[in-house]
């Protein structure tokens, strides 16, 4: 538990040594990467493996940062930080492997996304909303370099829109921070420190102060109709980094929307509760809607996991403890299910190919040319659906279930959801995979593929026995999810859930 | 007046080690160097440098000993500090001078340059009108020579001939200001002015005189509308020059109009935490403020040219200084220090780049940094460290020089008063300005060198400097109480 904070050093250092070493070769960067990914990642697991699972963040760095403005370095885990770094630790390793084909400035690119990384886990063990902001700044830089430089489609626009985006939402939460800071003589940037001073202040100041924060938080996190970074900037980013940016970064905000924003006052999260629940079910339906009718196959796994976050702000929305303990499991699920679509649609796929137009794959007997990959898309495009024995299942049900017993018709309105889930992902599989099937195919010489490449394989296997672990044995992260939610500092907003 | 001449020697060690140093550089070139064209730049350059390491050392070791030749100076902590850091960013400025080869009379650039870091010292500690007045005149005429002394270049002429112009307009307007704060209370000392303007209360006279007073901060802190200077003097100075414009001088006309306001008409502030708000200097500061925000994050958006983007970007930084200002008073003046100190580190650090870039061909398009990555990657890397801290991006100072200031002004009454406004429009202009700031570094960091591109080569003290700034910035924003904890 107390090596957590290592995380972040390995990956800076991590990210400094494939620099260096990336000038030389880029072999060399790859392993650095991979390594310094597995030891983040072992990191995680090691300290996993001992949690006692507890109410409250356990200590791990408390000492005095910045004490003009009682700023802190604050490090602590609770289940739910250690969840999101599990994730992180696998998404990291995962897209380090399916990055293995990049080959023009290797250590530039391991570089940012060790940095990026970094930043992630920097923001998952933050105690203090100074250092969780200055983390959270860290981790969206580099997805503009590496978008823009490693990317495909329309990349220069996708980068900056993506960028742009994540920084206006860091803006508004800085702006919420600090107005709850100096308006409420706060004594320092803790989590409790934040809450008493929001505290002392006026129902519209504190509605105001969780809008903007809740607001920063929830682009980053993909909330309609703040949306349109996430598919734009998934379709242009290079494999890995759609599979981090779905799979960790968009967890960032829930993550934030969760831990910072929505403990800050909760009268006046009762009041702004039907608000965040209706555009997190109009987001469910709408995106899926649209994901149904993409030409473009990335732009189909783009929208759905806008509509897959949906969920997770649903379950936070619904605000009790059933409700949010599978909006934390499904953030868990999504980056599995997220990284795994990607990973086969932009590196298995799309590399190979060169074309991401469904009606382009249609034509292609894909299910024949790479069969690796087609079992691995059924495969994850069934855990996205929800079915059962897959991880996506328990996450969408708890969360069903817990907005039930808040409010019936909300969970009626985002089942809907599931549906639409299930027919834009039957629709690519069918579509990209299948668009040419029947016993008299046979392969011309000209169509054939490379072949899929260990590493591609091996990614695919962590994250496909990932989902599948979750989906037969979900207690293994509730069980550390629902003590953490048991601390008294979310007890005020998961207590008045009914309304 | 009790005359200690031997306290005021003391007090201005740093100013004699920087003269000496100036006319024992002009004495050496005239005997020695100018002979040995090749060596010319390296010796202006040494003796510049260890002119400035001493005076460094005597600003550091000086301590703060208050009062100084009957109040004419005052050495407290933000004197000490303030002249530490102009003598640091002007040594960062001369290190550039190895890389701008059209300039022919190294040694006179040397000496002026050190007579400007003269004023900008005295800037520091002045705190009497006439002190201040002389010791702003003294960095000006020097400044504006410097902004021209590319004699072959017409734009130097230009940039020196209009920032001459302005700034001449701007001295006669503060001249006038002064003479109608002498004229109110019959003293020149800040102390005495602020006492009798206690007594006295509000009047005519000292709105026209503060409004005086205001022009001239505008102008030196390049705030809209008395900005128009800034974009042609950042394009056309050479490169040295225009680093030393942007940084230790806007540092030392921020501390010397910090002090003017604060101690000397603090009685004139007026109020603007809270509505409704009473006349003062203030509402003027916050209105400066406001225009330059809105003004030079808008107008950097169009710009092409590296240098016009930069004057762009320090007009909305000026904006920000400005929110810094009006809290500096009553929260402390920890925060406008760091981030003016931090934002010259930047700004310097930009200008270098442009400088050893100019070394390898003509730097004006945005285009003109493409491929820069592969052409020098120190240079590219230095280059995002700057820009980076200018668009705010933790860890870099930057970053928390805009949070400490912005923090310090919500502690004055939260968003119950239009300077609370004022944050939150700087806030929300942030994400505005990473986008002009991002334009550069993908040019810098993403794009493809052009075909005839060659690799840069950067000189050694250029490239120490680059390296020492870069490093300062990540430092100070990992550990910004190493500033903070000295107010």
């Amino acid at each position: 538990m107390n090596a957590l904070p290592c995380t972040i050093y390995v990956s800076f250092t991590g990210a400094l040594l494939a620099l260096a070493v990336g000038t030389r070769s880029a072999g060399a960067a790859r392993i650095v990467a991979l390594l310094t990914a597995l030891t983040a990642w072992g990191l995680t697991l090691g300290a996993a493996v001992n949690f006692v699972p507890a109410a409250g963040l356990q200590e791990l760095i408390n000492a005095a940062w910045i004490p003009e403005f009682g700023i802190r370095y604050h490090l602590a885990a609770d289940g739910i930080s250690l969840t999101l770094l599990v994730l992180t630790g696998l998404a990291a390793t995962a897209g380090v492997l399916f990055s293995w084909n990049i080959t023009e400035r290797t250590g530039e690119f391991f570089a940012l996304y060790l940095a990026l990384i970094g930043g992630v886990y920097g923001v998952f063990l933050s105690a203090d909303a100074f250092a969780l902001f200055v983390f959270y700044e860290i981790a969206i830089v580099p997805k503009y370099f590496l978008i823009a430089k490693w990317g495909s489609t329309n990349r220069e626009y996708g980068a900056m829109k993506l960028v742009l985006y994540s920084f206006a939402g860091s803006a508004l939460v800085l702006a919420g921070l600090l107005w709850a800071y100096a308006a409420g003589h706060a004594t320092g940037f803790g989590f409790p420190e934040l809450v008493a001073a929001t505290g002392r202040l006026d129902l519209t100041q504190q509605t105001g102060i969780l809008a903007l924060v809740f607001l920063g938080f929830a682009t980053l996190a993909g909330m309609f109709p703040l949306h349109t970074w996430a598919p734009t900037g998934h379709v242009a980013a290079p494999t890995a980094a759609s599979m981090l940016l779905a799979g960790v970064v968009m967890k960032l905000g829930a993550y934030g929307c969760l831990r910072v924003a929505l403990p800050l006052s909760p009268e006046a999260f009762h009041l702004l509760q039907p608000w965040i629940a209706w555009l997190a079910i109009i987001g469910i339906i709408y995106a899926g809607l649209v994901a149904l009718v993409q030409d473009d196959f990335k732009f189909v796994i783009g929208y759905s996991s806008v509509s897959h976050m949906g969920f997770v702000l649903l379950g936070l929305a619904a605000a009790n403890p059933v409700a949010v303990s599978g909006a934390v499991f499904q953030m868990f699920s999504h980056g599995v299910i997220a990284g795994l679509l990607f990973a086969v649609v932009g590196r298995m796929v799309y590399e190979r190919t060169h074309t991401r137009q469904l009606a382009d794959l249609r034509a292609l007997p894909l299910h024949r040319l790479l069969p690796f990959a087609a079992v691995v898309f059924v495969l994850a495009g069934l855990a996205s659906m929800g079915l059962p024995g897959f991880s996506g299942f328990p996450a969408e049900l708890t969360i069903l279930i817990g907005t039930w017993q808040t409010n019936p018709l909300w969970a009626l309105a985002a089942a809907t959801g599931v549906l639409i889930a299930a027919a834009f992902t039957l629709r690519a599989i069918q579509v990209s995979f299948f668009g040419r099937t029947g016993p008299d195919i046979c392969v011309t010489p000209l169509e054939s593929l490379p072949p899929i490449t260990w590493p591609e394989k091996a990614g695919a296997l962590l994250l496909l026995g990932a989902t599948i672990y979750l989906g037969l044995s979900p207690d293994t992260l509730l069980d550390w999810i629902r003590p953490a939610l048991q601390s008294p500092y979310f007890h005020a907003i998961l207590s008045g859930g009914a309304s | 007046m009790n005359a200690d001449y031997a306290g005021l020697f003391r007090a201005l060690l740093p100013e004699t080690h920087l003269v000496v140093g100036a006319l024992l550089v002009l004495t050496i070139d005239m005997i020695w160097a100018r002979h040995r064209p090749a060596n010319r730049h390296h010796v202006a350059l040494l003796l510049g440098i260890i002119a400035l390491l001493t005076a460094g050392y005597a600003a550091i070791t000086s301590g703060a000993s208050g009062h100084i030749y009957g109040g004419m100076l005052k050495l407290d902590q933000l004197a000490i500090a303030t002249r530490t850091a102009v003598i640091v960013l002007a040594a960062l400025a001369l290190a550039l001078l190895p890389d701008s080869r059209r300039m022919n009379h190294p040694a006179e650039f040397t000496a002026i340059l050190l007579f400007a870091t003269t004023g900008f010292t005295l800037m520091a500690a002045a705190n009497n009108l006439l002190v201040a007045f002389l010791a702003l005149e003294l960095a000006s005429l020097s400044l504006y020579v410097l902004a021209g002394f590319d004699k072959t270049s017409p734009e130097s002429a230009e940039a020196g001939l209009k920032y001459f112009l302005f700034g001449g307009m701007a001295a006669a307007f503060l001249l006038f200001g002064f003479s109608l704060l002498y004229g109110l209370t019959g003293s020149l000392g800040l102390e005495q002015i602020a006492t009798q303007l206690v007594m006295q209360g509000q009047s005519p006279l000292l709105v026209v005189a503060l409004v005086m007073v205001l022009v001239a901060f505008g102008f030196k802190a390049a705030a809209a509308p008395f900005h128009l200077w800034a974009p042609d003097v950042y394009q056309g100075a050479p490169a040295p020059a225009a680093a030393l414009i942007a940084s230790a001088s806007k540092l030392a006309g921020l501390v010397l109009f910090t002090r003017l306001l604060w101690p000397g008409l603090g009685s004139a502030v007026g109020t603007i935490a809270h509505v409704p708000v009473t006349v003062g200097w203030a509402p003027v500061v916050a209105l400066l403020s406001g225009a330059s925000l809105l003004l030079g994050n808008i107008g950097a958006l169009a710009q092409t040219n590296v240098r016009r983007l930069l004057a762009y970007s320090a007009i909305a930084h000026a904006g920000a200084l400005l929110l810094g200002v009006i809290a500096a008073g009553r929260i402390g003046v920890g925060p406008l220090f760091y981030y003016a100190a931090t934002y010259g580190l930047a700004t310097v650090g930009a200008f270098g780049v442009i400088a050893a870039l100019e070394s390898a061909g003509p730097v004006h398009q945005l285009t003109d940094l493409a491929g820069l990555h592969k052409r020098s990657p120190l240079l590219a890397g230095c280059l995002a460290v700057f820009i980076l801290s200018l668009a705010g991006i933790p860890p870099l100072a930057g970053f928390f020089g805009k949070f400490s200031v912005f923090a310090s002004v919500l502690q004055l009454g939260g968003l119950a008063g239009p300077v609370g406004w004022l944050v939150i429009l700087a806030i929300a202009l942030s994400a505005v300005a990473l986008y002009y700031y991002l334009l550069i570094l993908k040019q810098a960091l993403v794009a493809a060198p052009v075909a005839d591109a060659t690799p840069v080569r950067v000189t050694d003290p250029a490239a120490i400097a680059l390296l020492l700034a870069a490093s300062l910035i990540v430092a100070l924003g990992l550990w910004p109480s190493a500033v903070l904890e000295l107010f």
